[in-house]
């Protein structure tokens, strides 16, 4: 067996995994604290992208240094993915939050292919290609066939995210009051938590990874088009069902097993069936363990 | 202090309160007293702004609550232990309770309040750092009920604080009402099936049957009421 070809696969699956999980998290906490599957989640990470282009064509046009240009294109891509997110909350879910779960999902749906022909029509249908914003990291040069760049990058600023997001549902108030809201959420009302408020928090937390996974992503890939969140939506939300949706380590652990699952499938067996493995690995799981990996079927006492 | 008048609310079709008034003054223990389904927890939920009525008003110290959102409710100094104890499984007892304390920002205080909570029901204080959802029911209402007073509350809305406990819990329970009544001048609301107990530690009591308040008076005196212990005390 080539021992380096396993370790480029390995490696190239953590990287899918990094991204998986940055928009697998926006799945996982939406439906734990409002019960609703986001179907528009893969759109915002699609519009952190564009965002991200555009300032950085901006930027390069202005001749900014690439490390600033990724700074700065990443932290427009967040403000803006995150004020989409909470606005379609406020339009599209909040007015059905009473009604059944049904309409929501519908709602979210439809909020899909809107912001996707939105971008179709103010873009174009073309992919466009995305700077290389990342720069070569000198360090690499032994290991350079095994392991990139953008590929570094896409693990350290995942670990930061990552590490941030569980220190901030840990141990800050806010976080509690997610975790509560997700919970209980009548009872959270009764303790004087603004529901709402936490709500919004959730979408903005959630869009603003999937928009660092956007900019990241399509720097390494080097194009985009307004497609791109469709599919890699799914096989994020693939990705937080595997995991057990609801729960944020599962999340994060089902966004790995299935980076691997791809990559090791496409390396080893073909690349034709890259999307068949997601959803084939999912349906096993699903078959033995119908909560995903760390979901559990909470038990109340009365 | 608490102004409940004439308030009708519906579940869909159903009328839960029929045009209920009632009256809670600071300082005071008040039972509400009544069979399952006689619209108890709907009066506490109508109180906490869970269940809007739909005429009628509710007023503490003058403010009308029946417009405001339930966390401005609780803002104002009512808490709620609910019924069902609703503690939060997945969060240890210290989260619990220091969620009880959300719209507070006196962390020095805060800590104290926890201590004294701990010192209230000492079994919380061993089981601080065990999740919710391993308590057995009575320390789970224990729980319930020091969550609410985490908020330091001015007005204690309790629902079923005895439900499915056992004699000697329910005992601790009541006991610990009362002080906190006394000791820390807590105007307490409390629903309650077990008439018995509700109303030997009340000032007043009311009967709510079928959604409307049938009977008015004194702890005391509805301890003797024929009706009363006919219907509720199982004499």
């Amino acid at each position: 067996m080539d021992v380096g070809y396993f370790f480029k696969l390995l490696l190239s699956g953590l990287t899918r995994g990094s991204i998986y999980a940055l928009i697998a998290l926006g799945y996982t906490m939406v439906y734990g604290i409002i019960k609703l599957i986001n179907f528009a989640h893969g759109e915002l990470y699609m519009i952190g992208a564009f965002t991200g282009l555009i300032v950085a064509s901006v930027l390069n046009y202005a001749g900014v240094d690439p490390v600033l240009t990724l700074v700065i294109a990443t932290i427009f891509a967040i403000i803006f993915s995150s004020a989409f997110g909470v606005t379609i909350e406020k339009i599209a879910y909040k007015p059905l939050r009473n009604t059944q779960r049904l309409s929501a999902l519908i709602s979210a749906i439809g909020v899909s292919m809107f912001l996707q022909n939105f971008v179709l029509l103010f873009q174009t249908s073309d992919f466009l290609s995305f700077p290389n914003l990342i720069p070569e990291f000198k360090f690499l040069a032994p290991v350079e066939n095994y392991l990139s760049s953008p590929q570094i990058l896409i693990y350290i600023c995942t670990a930061i995210f990552l590490i941030g997001f569980t220190v901030l549902v840990k141990f800050t108030k806010i976080g509690k009051a997610m975790r509560a809201t997700a919970q209980d959420s009548k009872m959270s009302l009764l303790l004087g938590i603004n529901i709402n408020k936490v709500i919004s928090v959730t979408f903005l937390t959630g869009s603003a990874a999937a928009a660092i996974g956007g900019v990241l992503i399509s720097s390494q890939v080097g194009q985009i088009n307004f497609y791109i969140g469709f599919i890699v939506g799914i096989k994020a939300f693939v990705a937080a069902v595997l995991g057990g949706i609801g729960s944020i380590g599962g999340a994060v652990l089902g966004a790995f097993v299935l980076g691997l699952v791809e990559s090791f499938g496409t390396g080893y067996i073909s690349s034709d069936y890259e999307d068949l493995f997601a959803f084939l690995f999912l349906i096993l799981i699903l078959t033995f363990k119908p909560s995903g990996l760390l979901g559990k079927s909470l038990k109340q006492k009365v | 202090m608490l102004k409940i008048d004439n308030i009708n609310t519906f579940y869909g079709h159903i009328h839960a309160l029929k045009g209920i008034s009632l009256e809670v003054k600071q300082g005071e223990i008040i039972s509400l007293i009544g069979a399952n389904g006689a619209g108890k927890s709907t009066t506490l939920l109508s109180i906490s702004g869970l269940e809007k009525p739909r005429s009628g008003s509710i007023t503490f110290n003058g403010e009308d609550l029946t417009r405001m959102t339930p966390d401005s409710i609780v803002s104002l100094g009512i808490s709620q232990a609910p019924e069902g104890r609703r503690i939060f499984p997945s969060l240890t007892v210290l989260e619990n309770l220091e969620l009880g304390a959300f719209l507070r920002n006196d962390k020095k205080q805060i800590k104290k309040d926890i201590e004294f909570m701990y010192s209230l029901f000492p079994i919380l204080g061993d089981r601080r750092h065990q999740l919710g959802g391993t308590l057995s029911g009575g320390e789970q209402q224990m729980l319930t009920i020091s969550r609410a007073l985490m908020m330091e509350p001015k007005l204690l809305l309790l629902d079923e604080p005895s439900l499915g406990l056992a004699p000697l819990i329910v005992k601790q329970i009541f006991e610990i009402i009362q002080k906190v009544n006394k000791e820390h001048n807590i105007t307490v609301f409390l629903v309650e099936q077990n008439a018995n107990q509700a109303l030997k530690i009340s000032d007043r009591g009311y009967v709510l049957q079928n959604g409307v308040i049938t009977l008015s008076d004194t702890g005391e005196n509805l301890l003797k009421n024929d009706d009363v212990r006919k219907a509720y005390l199982g004499v």
